[in-house]
């Protein structure tokens, strides 16, 4: 059952359209992710999720609620994590979740998420004295400290190092875990594959695919990458491109090294290839491509 | 360290969180607290210490230097929390992104710019009985002898600093301009309240003029209640236009982000 419904939702700043036409809903218990290069619309149509922003045209539903007309209950179930927003800077983080959980009726516990967010050894110190990272991981926790049934997270883990990434990741999961549904507007691909039950590609303020992470890497051509330097150059190269499945053929780098875009069989065809010519294939990697390919198969097509 | 943090919960209604939060936040700011709260009382007490000040002047209609001077460190103190204090906080709430985080949540983002401005408010109204007590226990000047009509005056004063400094941070995109236009309206109220040249002593024709602005008005009220009389409707009705007017303008032009 959908707990997010966005229809054919449009929203233009001065004459220029942001959103044009986005459809989509996300199930109970999903993790949704949102991707699309910047300036695509992911941020404008999660705001009209969160009630930030009025849709010129189109419908927007939270629990069947109008976060817009029902602004109040939709804030009540909906906790959400946003880009350009801050606290006051002489606030303590301590003050800060506990003026954050008096606004909710069934707050959660919110020492235990300062302590499961690293933030318990800096209760005290002020919102203006912390880092990038820290103040990152406060605004997640104040966007689940309302016990919601969504969470709304924009960019969740940019300017988290590494670990604190994965942190969080684990995070979220737990989170989903207990039953909450997560929209996520992500622009690292990793982030998306490891997380997203399903994936909406925004371009230009259009939904241009929807999709499990698995099924949109299915969807792009030349889902396997044969890379290999070949220990002497190949008599034809055109030989390569005439393989069954082959995409792409590229040779690239001062050592010669050939690039191969095609699918299982490809790499099959090309092992044999070499073998029959008697040249050995040095460093020889087969890969699937990642989400990251897909994307930008997805989002350059337009272009 | 987990008992201590697991233990208290304030809990209470959002609206007493805000307030209690910004109280606090208000209290960390030394700047403010100092120009508004011991400014005024200060500059009263300087004065008072020239000794011709503190004597009766036949000019001044019988009353020294000093004794006009009161009202005029009152304003000062509302002038201070409204036009020099106020603006850059909430401009900067704005330009922080701190209304928008707070728009996301069932309070609204105005609770916090009603919670500035009943703290600056409040801070003006304990300056101007700071400023009473100084001029009642260090140089004699008598307290208000229309009491009810001295507090209605400065209650109106109040009101009226507060709808101007809401005013300049509606019309400023940033705190930078919030501050910039406030100092010139700070410049122009000190001015019309008297701090240079009292009210009750400007020439016939700026007076009248002045008495038009806010804080002229005001300076008019709280002079006539303080020598015992009801204070003129026509300043309190100047003080009522000028607050309904400003207030209407700055919620409606106030920009949310």
């Amino acid at each position: 059952m959908p707990i997010i419904e966005v229809n054919e939702v449009r929203k233009a700043y001065g004459g220029r359209l942001a959103v044009d036409g986005v459809s989509f809903h996300v199930d109970e218990g999903e993790i949704f992710g949102i991707l699309g290069p910047n300036g695509a619309g992911k941020t404008t149509t999660v705001e009209c999720v969160e009630g930030l922003r009025v849709p010129d045209a189109g419908t927007v539903r939270v629990a069947g609620l109008d976060p817009v007309t029902d602004r109040e209950q939709v804030t009540r179930l909906l906790g959400a994590q946003l880009q350009e927003s801050g606290l006051q800077p002489k606030l303590t983080v301590r003050e800060a979740l506990e003026l954050y959980s008096s606004f909710y009726p069934e707050p959660a516990d919110r020492w235990a998420l300062a302590e499961r967010l690293g933030l318990d050894a800096h209760l005290d110190r002020r919102f203006g004295k912390l880092s990038g990272g820290q103040k990152q991981r406060l605004f997640i926790a104040l966007a689940l400290i309302g016990n919601p049934k969504v969470v709304v997270l924009d960019e969740l883990t940019t300017g988290l190092d590494p670990r604190a990434r994965r942190d969080t990741w684990r995070l979220i999961e737990e989170v989903r875990e207990n039953g909450v549904t997560v929209l996520l507007v992500t622009h690292f691909m990793e982030e998306a594959q490891r997380l997203c039950d399903r994936v909406a590609v925004i371009d230009k303020g259009r939904v241009v695919a929807l999709d499990t992470p698995a099924g949109l890497i299915d969807r792009s051509t030349g889902s396997t990458v044969i890379s290999f330097t070949p220990s002497q150059p190949l008599p034809d190269t055109g030989e390569l491109s005439r393989l069954p499945g082959a995409v792409s053929v590229s040779a690239d780098g001062p050592d010669g090294r050939i690039t191969v875009h095609g699918d299982d069989d490809t790499a099959d065809a090309v092992i044999s290839l070499l073998a029959a010519h008697g040249i050995t294939a040095r460093q020889l990697r087969v890969l699937e491509t990642s989400l990251d390919d897909a994307f930008l198969d997805l989002t350059e097509q337009d272009t | 360290m987990t008992a201590t943090l697991g233990a208290t919960d304030p809990g209470g209604r959002p609206l007493a969180a805000v307030l209690r939060a910004e109280t606090r936040l208000f209290l960390r700011e030394p700047g403010s607290l100092f120009w508004i709260l011991v400014f005024p009382a200060a500059l009263l007490t300087i004065l008072g210490l020239i000794p011709s000040f503190r004597k009766d002047d036949e000019a001044l209609g019988g009353r020294s230097v000093i004794d006009l001077y009161v009202p005029v460190a009152v304003l000062l103190a509302m002038i201070m929390a409204g036009l020099q204090a106020m603006p850059p906080v909430l401009t900067g709430y704005r330009e922080r992104g701190i209304l928008r985080r707070m728009s996301a949540t069932p309070v609204r983002p105005s609770a916090l710019l009603t919670a500035q401005i009943v703290l600056h408010g409040a801070a003006a109204l304990g300056s101007a009985v700071l400023v009473l007590a100084v001029g009642r226990l260090a140089f004699g000047v008598g307290l208000p002898r229309q009491s009810a009509g001295y507090a209605t005056a400065l209650l109106l004063a109040v009101a009226c600093v507060l709808a101007l400094g809401a005013t300049v941070c509606a019309l400023s995109r940033t705190s930078k301009v919030a501050a910039a236009v406030g100092s010139v309206a700070y410049l122009v109220m000190m001015f019309t309240a008297g701090v240079w040249v009292p009210v009750q002593t400007m020439p016939d024709l700026l007076r009248r003029i002045v008495e038009f602005t806010p804080f002229g008005a005001a300076s008019q009220a709280l002079d006539q209640a303080a020598l015992g009389d009801w204070p003129g409707w026509t300043h309190l009705g100047v003080m009522v236009v000028w607050t309904a007017v400003l207030g209407a303008a700055s919620t409606r032009l106030f920009r949310w982000e």
